[in-house]
């Protein structure tokens, strides 16, 4: 792991304080190291996922083969949320701090979870003509997860709108606060309407209602996801840090390995 | 899980159109975003040279 950026260009803190990280100096060279890594373990999972799903799982009694779908539509739906979730806690932590590394890390997250959002949205669709005859339904799952991926383009256009990055990220930063509250709407609004849109079979305080190689594949799946998710916000929030601060010294440094 | 044939396999029991639209689309859209993170990578890099270049060649 080559070694984060030499101590001139950093303040004077022990490597083990905390904020140690916390500058784009330091952290730049530290993501460049895990993603490779982040990345291997998403290819490895994901193919692992693949072959469980569909080499391993049995045909299910009543959708026969249909419900292979679930692989990935659970994996993205979970990161979707997820995803938000993160965007959100950076958001804050960039608001609170004004710190200018948090607020990087919330718009390098957004486009990876506006894909899996849609990815959910269309894995579900098809998904869903074949078991339920339609495409899309105005369900309360299905309409909050739309809302999401609107959420999602919203932070993005916003920030993309406004020049001064700063000002960019505190308005991005009130709108993934402002939205946040649709996260758990979402995950409880198989409950709360009982709308088309099936009840959870895996949840933290009950044994899921699978059976062990679909739960197997769903997992392998969503633990892919995620490490894809922070490989590639690592890849984002790096270019981003290397555009914003392109008139640093440590940014010249780091051309000068780079090229 | 035998599929007994290759052919059998892609037909995923008559739902091929729909599981390969799915893992398709799914592949598709990973691929398209780390294409599109690789090529913001190299055209920041492109910018940085040519900031800097030009200052200290």
């Amino acid at each position: 792991m080559p070694s984060p950026a030499s101590p001139t260009d950093a303040p004077q803190r022990s490597r083990f304080s905390w904020t140690y990280f916390a500058s784009p100096a330091t952290f730049y060279p530290l993501a460049g190291a895990m993603i490779p890594w982040f990345a291997a373990a998403a290819a490895l999972l994901c193919a692992a996922g693949l072959y469980v799903g569909f080499f391993v799982a049995p045909t299910d009694a009543t959708q026969g083969e249909s419900y292979r779908i679930i692989f990935i539509h659970v994996g993205a739906a979970w990161m979707s949320m997820f995803l938000y979730v993160v965007m959100a806690f950076w958001a804050v932590i960039g608001l609170a701090w004004n710190t200018r590394l948090a607020a990087m890390m919330a718009s390098a997250i957004a486009p990876t979870g506006a894909l899996f959002t849609f990815l959910a949205l269309w894995t579900g669709a098809l998904w869903g003509k074949p078991t339920w005859g339609t495409w899309w339904v105005w369900d309360a799952r299905l309409t909050s997860e739309l809302i999401l991926l609107f959420l999602y383009i919203g932070f993005m256009a916003l920030q993309a709108a406004i020049d001064d990055p700063r000002r960019a990220d505190r308005a991005g930063a009130v709108l993934a606060i402002v939205g946040v509250i649709n996260v758990p709407v979402i995950y409880f609004s198989v409950q709360w309407w009982n709308t088309l849109h099936q009840g959870a079979s895996v949840s933290v305080s009950r044994a899921p209602s699978m059976a062990a190689t679909m739960f197997l594949g769903m997992i392998l799946f969503a633990l892919g996801f995620w490490m894809y998710s922070i490989a590639a916000a690592l890849a984002r929030a790096r270019s981003i840090m290397l555009e914003r601060e392109r008139r640093t010294d440590w940014v010249v440094s780091e051309v000068r390995k780079a090229t | 899980m035998n599929w007994g044939s290759f052919e059998a396999f892609v037909a995923m029991g008559g739902y091929g159109l729909y599981v390969w639209g799915s893992y398709l689309v799914t592949a598709a859209g990973l691929a398209i975003e780390i294409a599109l993170l690789v090529a913001r990578r190299r055209r920041t890099l492109r910018m940085l040279a040519r900031l800097h270049g030009a200052e200290r060649p």
